[in-house]
């Protein structure tokens, strides 16, 4: 699995000079009925290759709403979203898809996984879009089950697993595909604080270890600090965002210069 | 491949009461079509059963008036006819009204002679017509009653009262499945003997005749001659193909079986609207799961088919097994009705109709619910709670 052989054992790396994730003047409106509701008001931001962020805000400002306008699962009302040098905002719905299936890797906070197929065939499942042989798809799913550890639970279905072994087997199946963004929606949501602590080192472990580019919705401050970068949403305006991991390197520093 | 039916298998599974309860439906319903259409058929087996050479000839007011018997002399004299039959509808009881079966007083060995269908062994056919009290009764008839060659049957007449005892002397095998191998026959002197002796002037009168033709084509002209010789005589003639003769019969009841044949298409089109329901009611449950998928990359095809293709494996398991189980009921139905039906058996088309109605209801049941699963919006799809 290329995830697993391209992994570093470094911190990632931030390119920043060529943002993956380009983001200028984004809006989304819904319309109920004949009442048209702004929820993202232009945004512009930038992440950069390689970047944990993680989206924050009170319910209703527009953070669920950002990550999956980034995931290519909802279409902006205007503005434009460019991820890996392609205009995700203008593409067809086919295009999109395909667009999905190779490049986004999706952590959901309940899980989302298909309750008749067992923890290997969920992880197995976004690969029936590749041309992977089944021998080479269900290598795949041994590696991605090991990276999580997960291998002794292979065969258990979801209903058998607790909510943290869920979690796991769904970043597997985030992981699979190696895409080159993993989008999380409240990952730790549904978890206690130890397995939510799990999950977070997990997701830690993808983006330090394997580079891949996390954006994270949530809730919880604490998941949020496990970010690199904290971007903060009111009302679909974007009011603040903290490289967290550079202040906090920064304030260790001045500690030890002191 | 092997994935997605591993997939499809188990959805399929996934709520087990509401999966069974739909799969008795769709087996009570794909039984009750085949039966339903077998009765259809069973209806018209006399009419498949009719030979193109064969003319039949009765009484032009009513086939319950009788023709002369001198008629035969005439007809014989035909251009085109090669032979000439006759014969009576007899009508009796064999120990009680619930035994019904059809007999007819045949002008013995020429009448056989019209109906090849009818196989003999010609031991068994020398001896019925060296017998005036002879009979032969089809092979289906002899083993409803456990009749052998050689018994006595004795037969309470209703049109010709008294009881009138035959010998067994032959049993014919039909040729194929569809001849109706459910009738008695016996020699036609031995009705009129018999009648002349007790009733006199009910002697040398015949119910129909039968005329077998030299060349099919000729059947027209035939019966336009046969039916200009007894113009205006004391008993005019209808003469038609057994075809239409036979057809005369069932439509007089045509409407019942344009009524049973409606039964059987509604039988389908209810179990069509209970199988959407469930089709619909499950793909509901699983919004969040078709949204996932979306997420994940997959095509609103992609998701249609799964839910088409669950719908079409839960019908035809089920048209499946309701087939399976339409013979072993449909021999019940046939015993239990005796010889109302003389053929009653499944034919192919009908199976194969059954199988097509399963796969239809799949189909259409699962039409809107995967075109609307295809349509679902991921965002809202994900948010959705069964």
């Amino acid at each position: 699995m290329t995830a697993t052989t391209e992994a570093t054992h470094d911190r990632a790396v931030i390119d920043s000079a060529v943002p993956l994730v380009a983001i200028r003047a984004l809006q989304k409106i819904y319309v109920r009925g004949e009442q048209a509701v702004p929820v993202l008001l232009g945004i512009d931001i930038d992440i950069a290759r390689g970047d944990f962020v993680s989206l924050m805000g009170p319910s209703g400002s527009g953070k669920s709403t950002l990550l999956n306008l980034i995931a290519g699962i909802d279409k902006p009302s205007g503005g434009s979203i460019v991820v890996d040098g392609v205009d995700i905002a203008h593409l067809g719905d086919a295009d999109l898809a395909a667009w999905r299936a190779a490049h986004v890797g999706f952590i959901f906070q309940f899980y989302n996984l298909m309750p008749v197929l067992n923890a290997a065939e969920n992880v197995e499942l976004p690969l029936l879009l590749t041309g992977l042989s089944r021998r080479d798809r269900q290598e795949h799913v041994e590696v991605a089950l090991a990276m999580v550890g997960l291998s002794d639970r292979a065969d258990h279905y979801p209903n058998e697993l607790s909510g943290g072994q869920q979690q796991r087997v769904a970043i597997a199946r985030a992981l699979i595909t190696d895409p080159t963004l993993i989008v999380a929606d409240e990952p730790t949501g549904d978890l206690d604080r130890t397995t939510g602590g799990e999950i977070l080192d997990l997701m830690d472990q993808l983006n330090s270890e394997l580079g891949k580019t996390n954006v994270m919705v949530t809730h919880d401050p604490r998941a949020a600090a496990r970010a690199r970068r904290m971007v903060h949403l009111e009302k679909g305006v974007l009011v603040s965002d903290a490289d967290y991991q550079a202040a906090l390197e920064a304030e260790l520093h001045a500690a030890h210069a002191h | 491949m092997f994935f997605i039916l591993k997939l499809l298998s188990r959805n399929a599974l996934r709520q087990k009461l509401r999966m069974s309860l739909t799969m008795v439906g769709l087996v009570v319903a794909i039984c009750a079509f085949g039966l339903l259409r077998t009765v259809v058929d069973a209806w018209y087996a006399g009419v498949d059963a009719t030979s193109s050479v064969r003319l039949v000839t009765r009484n032009a007011i009513s086939l319950v008036f009788p023709l002369p018997l001198n008629y035969a002399q005439r007809m014989r004299q035909v251009d085109g006819v090669t032979g000439v039959s006759w014969g009576n509808w007899f009508g009796g009881i064999y120990v009680s009204e619930r035994n019904f079966f059809p007999q007819f007083a045949v002008s013995g060995a020429s009448y056989l002679d019209m109906y090849p269908e009818y196989v003999i062994a010609p031991a068994e056919l020398k001896a019925f017509v060296a017998d005036r009290q002879g009979a032969v009764a089809g092979r289906k008839l002899a083993d409803r009653f456990g009749w052998k060659v050689g018994d006595q049957i004795p037969i309470r007449g209703t049109i010709y009262p008294g009881t009138w005892t035959f010998t067994l002397r032959a049993i014919y095998d039909g040729i194929d499945a569809k001849t109706d191998e459910n009738q008695f026959l016996f020699q036609w002197d031995y009705l009129n003997e018999t009648t002349k002796k007790r009733y006199g002037r009910k002697g040398d009168s015949v119910g129909f005749y039968i005329e077998r033709l030299q060349n099919p084509d000729d059947a027209a002209d035939v019966s336009h001659q046969v039916d200009g010789y007894f113009k205006n005589s004391l008993a005019e003639t209808l003469t038609e193909t057994e075809k239409a003769f036979q057809l005369g019969f069932i439509s007089m009841t045509e409407l019942i079986l344009v009524a049973v044949q409606a039964v059987s298409f509604v039988v389908i089109v209810i179990i069509m609207a209970v199988m959407a329901n469930t089709i619909a009611m499950t793909a509901r449950e699983r919004t969040s799961e078709y949204a996932t998928l979306k997420a994940l990359g997959f095509g609103p095809g992609f998701i249609g088919w799964l839910i088409v293709g669950e719908s079409l494996l839960i019908a035809l398991a089920g048209g499946l097994l309701g087939i399976a189980l339409t013979f072993p009921i449909a021999s019940a139905f046939a015993s239990l009705i005796g010889s109302l039906f003389p053929v009653f058996r499944i034919s192919h088309e009908t199976v194969w109709m059954q199988l097509a109605a399963a796969a239809i209801i799949g189909l259409v049941a699962a039409a809107w619910p995967a075109f609307s699963a295809g349509r679902i919006r991921i965002v809202e799809g994900l948010r959705h709670v069964a």
